[in-house]
């Protein structure tokens, strides 16, 4: 986890207010992703989530600070950072195997239509969509559709994959199954990815490391939670592991007290003479036998 | 037995039909010799004054006469007796090369005027007042500058085209989903491929619809603008057909522009149907 494949390095946003005076959406950001892992953001609506998401895509640009992917500056969307929609942005016009296809022509624009056609199904088929090529977008599911924006994402074979709660507006069950297959997917192409969520559990079940991001304006990184749960699990067992619920206990805790009053826990900190380093948010590794939330030990 | 909606429908138009029909036979309808006159004045007077008779011709007399017209629609005896299909098909071709044009000029400048603010604002002042203009207020301006009647019929078209294509096309453009240009530049697209992949699908439906208004409004002002040039054309048909006191094929002309102008807005609401897509 030492390789920085994509580091974020000191990004701010700042949107004009109603009184001219420009706000910070959230400052001096720093965190960064190994090659192969899977990090989640957390955070309440409106800390800026989507924006860093949309900067690191190249859809947005920070107002300070820098983004390094690949040891080069993002400068702009490329092929190699795929986006999944939270509201999967299908093209509606085109049918299911059209939006597929026309990823694939964007990344390969040499490649014959049947080559083309044939990389579209596979895509297709990994998602689980074999069969429903010739729809409409309009005529499926949401689970379905967000499935059509995975295989889009998937079949470009990008380095990175950018998710802005992809599942959130799917039933508990249809959000299940997606995580399972996007998990699954993940793992076996050994895919970089960073994703947005507000599902604890979601979060937990997914990822390597989970950024806590405390409420806007004016958001920064809380702490990072590096994930005790093994690498192998499976989502009907991650709630009996004995970690488990330490991890929740933390994040919901956050969620629910620390985020709005993060100001206060900071100057408390500052008063017993802990200096806060925005480079290097606190890492904190949540285990069974700390009883209290606060008291995580810090991970190595 | 229920019968289907569009069935029942039908059946009421051809009853509302039916009951127009009569009630204009009757009341076109001659009452029979008014008084004894002398059979060579009644011959002056003509069978208005004699028999009764309106000088509006029955459905009966249009319906005959629609038979000849349709019997030989595209005869030419000369300037001032040629076919009503004739005469329709001069009207439905200059609709067809001024309205050609303005897609040729409208499409293009929609989209740039769709793409850029600056430009839609700085085009914006003017496309307000030229849009108000009556089409045929241009009519002595072509006359003068294309000194030509026909081109100058077509230019008239070309201008009344112009502006629903014009503002449907940049609105189209304008309004064309953040999410699906967003898609484009995460794919790397480049602005000739976005142009066609995904901002003409996207605002299709809407430049159509620009499209379809104004077919209707050159349909409508061709007429007008060929009673100005004469010549040729259902508008010349008309204005000729009044100076022969035919009323006749005057009430055959409105009909015929009637039918072609509901063919064509037909034609056009079926290219919208076809470009439309379900969110
Ligand atoms: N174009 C904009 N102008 C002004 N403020 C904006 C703009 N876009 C986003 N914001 C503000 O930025 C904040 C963060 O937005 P967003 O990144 O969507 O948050 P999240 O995804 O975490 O809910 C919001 O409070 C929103 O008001
Ligand atoms: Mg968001």
């Amino acid at each position: 986890m030492s390789e920085r494949f994509i580091s974020i390095e000191g990004i701010a946003r700042a949107y004009p207010s109603a009184s001219g005076v420009p706000v910070a959406v959230f400052e001096d950001l720093w965190f960064s992703i190994g090659r192969g892992e899977f990090v989640c953001a957390i955070g309440h609506s409106g800390c800026g989530k989507t924006t860093v998401l949309n900067i690191l895509a190249g859809l947005d640009e920070p107002s300070t600070g820098v983004v390094v992917v690949d040891g080069k500056g993002i400068e702009g969307p490329s092929l190699d950072r795929a986006v999944i929609f939270q509201s999967h942005a299908l093209l509606p016009w085109k049918t299911v195997l059209g939006n597929v296809a026309y990823a694939v022509k964007s990344r390969w624009p040499n490649w014959s239509a049947d080559k083309i056609k044939a990389h579209a199904e596979k895509a297709l088929g990994v998602v689980g969509l074999s069969g429903a090529e010739f729809k409409k977008p309009a005529e499926l599911s949401g689970g379905m559709k967000q499935r059509v924006g995975i295989a889009r994402a998937l079949a470009i074979e990008p380095k990175i994959l950018l998710m802005d709660e992809p599942f959130s507006a799917l039933d508990a069950l249809t959000r299940g199954t997606l995580q399972d297959e996007v998990r699954r997917i993940c793992r076996d192409t050994s895919q970089t990815v960073f994703m947005i969520t507000h599902d604890v559990d979601e979060a937990i079940y997914l990822a390597d490391k989970i950024v806590l991001m405390t409420n806007g304006p004016g958001a920064q990184i809380a702490e990072i939670v590096d994930n005790p749960l093994p690498i192998e699990r499976a989502r009907a067992e991650v709630h009996k592991h004995p970690d488990y619920y330490a991890v929740r206990n933390h994040i919901v805790d956050f969620l629910v007290s620390r985020s709005r009053n993060f100001a206060e826990e900071e100057a408390a900190r500052l008063a017993r003479g802990v200096q806060r380093n925005n480079r290097h948010p606190p890492v904190v590794r949540p285990l069974a036998d700390t009883i209290m939330p606060g008291a995580t030990r810090a991970a190595s | 037995m229920t019968k289907t909606l569009p069935f029942r429908a039908g059946l009421l138009s051809m009853v509302i039909l039916g009951i127009f029909l009569g009630a204009w036979h009757i009341a076109t309808a001659g009452s029979g010799p008014v008084a004894n006159i002398d059979p060579e004045y009644a011959k002056l007077l003509g069978q208005t004054a004699t028999q009764g008779k309106s000088a509006m011709p029955g459905p009966l007399d249009v319906g005959r006469a629609l038979w000849t017209h349709l019997r030989d629609p595209f005869y030419d005896r000369g300037t001032n007796d040629k076919g009503i299909g004739i005469q329709i098909a001069w009207s439905v071709a200059r609709v067809a090369a001024g309205y050609g044009l303005a897609i040729l000029v409208a499409l293009p400048l929609g989209f740039v005027i769709g793409m850029s603010a600056l430009i839609s604002r700085a085009l914006d002042p003017f496309i307000q007042i030229m849009k108000p203009i009556s089409p045929l207020a241009w009519m002595p301006l072509a006359l003068y500058t294309i000194k030509d009647s026909g081109l100058s019929a077509i230019f008239v078209i070309f201008i009344c085209s112009l502006w629903p294509m014009l503002i449907n096309t940049a609105f189209g453009v304008a309004s064309v989903r953040r999410e699906w240009l967003n898609v484009a530049r995460t794919l790397e697209v480049g602005p000739l491929r976005k142009a066609f992949t995904v901002i003409l699908p996207a605002a299709a439906p809407t430049i159509l619809t620009g499209m379809r208004i104004s077919i209707g409004i050159a349909w409508l002002v061709i007429v007008a603008a060929e009673m100005l040039v004469g010549g040729t054309g259902i508008g010349y048909f008309v204005w000729n057909e009044w100076n022969n006191l035919s009323i006749t094929n005057v009430i055959i002309a409105i009909l015929a522009i009637g039918v072609v102008g509901m063919a064509l807005d037909l034609v056009l609401s079926r290219l919208t149907r076809l470009v439309s897509y379900p969110e």
